[in-house]
């Protein structure tokens, strides 16, 4: 096990240069971050010429690279153009969409699972139908309508809740927010766990279970969950490090100053600092995120075990 | 406490829901209702670069440095006239050597004494160069700039020579050439004084920049919200009517909208423009649309030899008589924007050298004449016109097609003209920089100060600083630099419109329309209205 964890955190590395140095080209070929910094006019030469030094601008794109992740090591991610640094920008923004992706985590786990062992266990009955239709719309209408349409109910017609979230974002305030951002995904968990139930229900473990007497419910936890939930445990866990990259829509409508905001800020104004700055945290929870997901299969099921 | 407002609030969401009436009183009239204290709460976006007054170029960055500072004049909100602030008097026989008085009294709201040395002090630090200021080029006019920011190499003088400490008070600008209206433009935010606490301190004065205006910073937490305050100890006659603004950030102005509409924004000062449509209904008259000191132009790439052909100045006019403003303005825009029938803004009025019509029958809409005029150009060159602009923000690409839609038309061919979209707005600036446009690109001005000069110098004289295309106009310089050395204000103005007509007869760019400033509040607080920058003029709003 420990030979197995330690593999892949070497694996990590060329996954984590690749990532970063991708990132990196990708920004470099929108072209030069200076030109747009002035407005609708061109920046004066000589400042242009300084600013584009002080940025390590004027040199080779992979001399650029190895500047930028030389600092990385050190901890130091650059300085944003607005004169932050941008772990600034992080230590303010990663916080609100941690915040976010749990709420969105647990929306996932609690109703997904739930509605997902629900319709499992009566297959064919009314109650499966109706939630695989719900899931059905779910699934094919796109985030950004769920979002505004939720925005405009709850918080213009109703006036439940307040249509933006301020910059505190106290967990009361990311609730809808963080439905928005889990629909899709509770909705994929919920048919997951619905066919994974299905499945195992008539398997021979199970029949045992029931045989020796068990009560229905540790039938359930016990043994039918608990091998069910494998595959609905590896889309979760993918599912963090999707979560917080793709808040771009759901936080520009909630009005949240989150990761997806300073992303889009940072594409918007071809800030290489910040975009790379930030994806490559995303990346290192992602590569987390899977390391666990990996790690937890030994849990749930003794027969899978790493050499 | 919480309850209470909670409710509060929701009866208002749904007032405004059921009917868009108010839940306060009558619909924003209530001049004088407020004791000035309440707050306004407006939309914000996130100022692009460090607040600093030489280094703050967009709109977000001037509002603050418009609430916490004041300069030697102020432009009046209403006729965008330059009037005297901090400037008791400024002086001049030869419109090249000015003696300039500041008012006594004046404080920054730290207590320090606002003396002649804040004002050359601040200046020196904008011109220069390892300040990396971005408007630097404000300075560019006085004597020494060159030395102090030179175009290449590192500056071999650390203060401008043509500025002078003469007393407390006083001090003299000579500058490199003649210009006239050079008090007119001490107006604009890159010439506020700054006070020793932000030489002693930078690092802390840009956390919470202190000015002399009639707001003080209570709180800024970067990207996401400043609160000002109303400032007691302020020395101008135009004290805040409130208690202060607090401006929060928004990811997307359709947000800040449904915030408005829900009650818990008073001002929005950007109407998104899928809105534009609803604004008026929405918000039961309590929206704003009035003319700012912007134009949008098509511009020409005079580098490339196609387009600067001789004869080809009847193509320009030719596809300028194509484009049917009146429609576009209408149907895209929802007439927050006018067409344009010269190459100012009405915003500067007829004393200040707009001229209505200027533009003469080359910006009516006339597709046969069209036609001919490009036909006797010798045809559109290289065959086809793309069009260039950025695809990142606003609605550019809407119409940009509408202008092609109606060029082919009018040319009966239609591939006559295509839409080029370039990414992002930076990439497009880097285009444009290193003179690769194909063809006629977006061009937009806004004004940095409310003065003819501003419209026409820095875009058409030869190699100016914002003259993309790379016009250049022996007359047309000629007439400028008359212009400037002319001291009668009235002259001067006569002799840049003249500039003005050269422009025309050229058609160096393609005039497009005049923007407006859009903006849409509560009815919690009254006396909005716009500035000629499209900037709310933050300390005459009242709150009920």
């Amino acid at each position: 096990m420990g030979r197995y964890v330690i593999r892949r955190l070497l694996q990590m590395i060329p996954v984590f240069i690749g990532a970063t140095l991708l990132i990196f080209l990708m920004v470099y070929v929108m072209g030069d971050p200076i030109a747009g910094l002035c407005g609708d006019r061109q920046c004066d030469p000589a400042t242009a010429a300084q600013l584009r030094k002080e940025y390590n601008l004027d040199e080779n794109v992979f001399v650029q690279y190895l500047h930028y992740m030389g600092k990385v090591f050190t901890g130091d991610f650059g300085t944003a153009f607005n004169g932050q640094e941008v772990t600034e920008l992080m230590k303010s923004a990663f916080p609100v969409t941690i915040r976010l992706t749990i709420v969105a985590i647990l929306f996932e786990i609690v109703i997904g699972i739930v509605l997902g062992v629900i319709t499992g266990l009566r297959r064919g009955k009314p109650v499966d139908t109706g939630v695989l239709l719900l899931t059905l719309v779910v699934i094919s209408v796109p985030t950004f309508v769920t979002g505004l349409l939720l925005q405009l109910l709850l918080g213009v017609e109703w006036g439940w809740i307040k249509p933006s979230v301020s910059p505190e974002a106290t967990f009361s305030e990311l609730i809808v927010p963080g439905l928005v951002l889990a629909s899709v995904s509770l909705a994929y968990v919920t048919r997951l766990t619905r066919t994974s139930i299905a499945e195992n229900k008539r398997s021979d473990y199970v029949r045992t279970a029931v045989a020796k007497g068990l009560p229905r419910r540790r039938v359930i936890t016990k043994h039918l969950l608990r091998n069910s939930l494998i595959p609905v445990v590896t889309f979760i866990g993918t599912d963090i490090g999707a979560l917080m990259g793709g808040a771009i829509v759901t936080e520009r409508i909630f009005n949240i100053h989150g990761v997806g905001y300073q992303l889009y800020q940072g594409i918007v104004r071809q800030n290489t600092q910040t975009v790379v700055g930030f994806v490559t945290v995303l990346v290192l929870v992602f590569l987390i995120a899977n390391l666990l997901v990996d790690l937890l299969y030994a849990v749930l099921d003794p027969r899978i075990r790493y050499a | 406490m919480r309850g209470a407002t909670h409710a509060k609030w929701a009866a208002c969401a749904a007032a405004v829901a059921l009917a868009a009436t108010a839940c306060g009183g009558g619909g924003g009239d209530s001049g004088g209702g407020g004791n000035g204290t309440g707050v306004v709460a407006s939309s914000w976006g996130d100022p692009q670069n460090p607040l600093e007054p030489a280094n703050t170029n967009e709109v977000q960055g001037g509002k603050v440095l418009d609430m916490i500072f004041r300069g030697l004049k102020r432009y009046d909100a209403k006729t965008g006239a330059a009037q005297d602030m901090l400037a008791d008097k400024i002086e001049t026989t030869d419109s090249q050597n000015f003696t300039i008085t500041i008012k006594n009294g004046w404080k920054f709201s730290n207590g320090e004494a606002v003396t002649a040395k804040s004002f050359v002090d601040a200046w020196n630090y904008g011109a220069s160069l390892k300040n990396n200021q971005k408007n630097a080029y404000f300075f560019g006019y006085i004597d020494g700039y060159d030395k102090v920011h030179p175009d290449t190499g590192s500056q071999s003088a650390d203060t401008l020579s043509g500025l002078k400490v003469t007393g407390t008070n006083t001090f003299t600008v000579k500058l490199n050439q003649k210009f006239s209206t050079f008090p007119d433009t001490l107006g604009y935010a890159a010439y506020s004084p700054l006070p020793k606490a932000f030489f002693d301190d930078h690092a802390a004065w840009v956390k919470k920049p202190v000015g002399n205006g009639p707001y003080t910073i209570d709180s800024y937490t970067k990207g996401s919200k400043m609160s000002l305050r109303k400032w007691d100890g302020y020395s101008g006659t135009d004290k805040a009517q409130n208690g202060g603004v607090d401006l929060k950030v928004y990811t997307d102005n359709n947000t800040a909208y449904t915030d408005l509409l829900a009650g818990n924004l008073d001002l929005v000062d950007d109407v998104p423009a899928a809105q534009l449509k609803n604004a008026k209904s929405d918000l039961s008259g309590r929206y704003i649309n009035t003319p700012a000191g912007i134009i949008q132009t098509l511009a020409f790439p005079f580098y490339d030899k196609k387009w600067n052909a001789s004869g080809v100045e009847k193509v320009r006019k030719g596809l300028s008589m194509a484009i049917n403003r009146d429609q576009i303005t209408e149907t895209i825009f929802q007439k927050t924007r006018t067409p344009a029938t010269d190459w100012t803004s009405p915003v500067l009025g007829e004393k200040g050298g707009f001229q209505d019509g200027l533009c003469g029958d080359a910006c009516k809409y006339d597709p046969t004449e069209a036609k001919k005029l490009v036909q006797e150009g010798g045809g559109i060159p290289g065959g086809q016109v793309k069009i260039s602009y950025n695809a990142d923000t606003g609605s550019h690409k809407e119409w940009v097609d509408a202008v092609c839609n109606s060029i082919n038309n009018a040319m009966g061919n239609n591939k006559a003209c295509v839409g080029n979209p370039v990414g992002t707005f930076a990439d497009f600036r880097n285009q444009i920089g290193q003179h690769k446009m194909p063809g006629p690109f977006r061009a937009g001005w806004q004004m940095d100060y409310p003065l003819i000069q501003n419209f026409l110098q820095p875009l058409y004289y030869t190699n100016a600083s914002s003259n993309d295309g790379q016009w250049s106009n022996k007359d047309f310089d000629k007439l400028v630099n008359q212009a400037n050395a002319e001291t009668d204000r009235a002259k001067a103005v006569k002799l840049f419109q003249q500039a003005e007509e050269v422009v025309r007869d050229n058609m160096a760019a393609i005039p497009l329309w005049y923007q407006n400033g859009s903006a849409g509040y509560s009815d919690k607080v009254s006396n909005v209205a716009l500035n000629q920058f499209s900037v709310p003029v933050y300390n005459e709003i009242k709150v009920s």
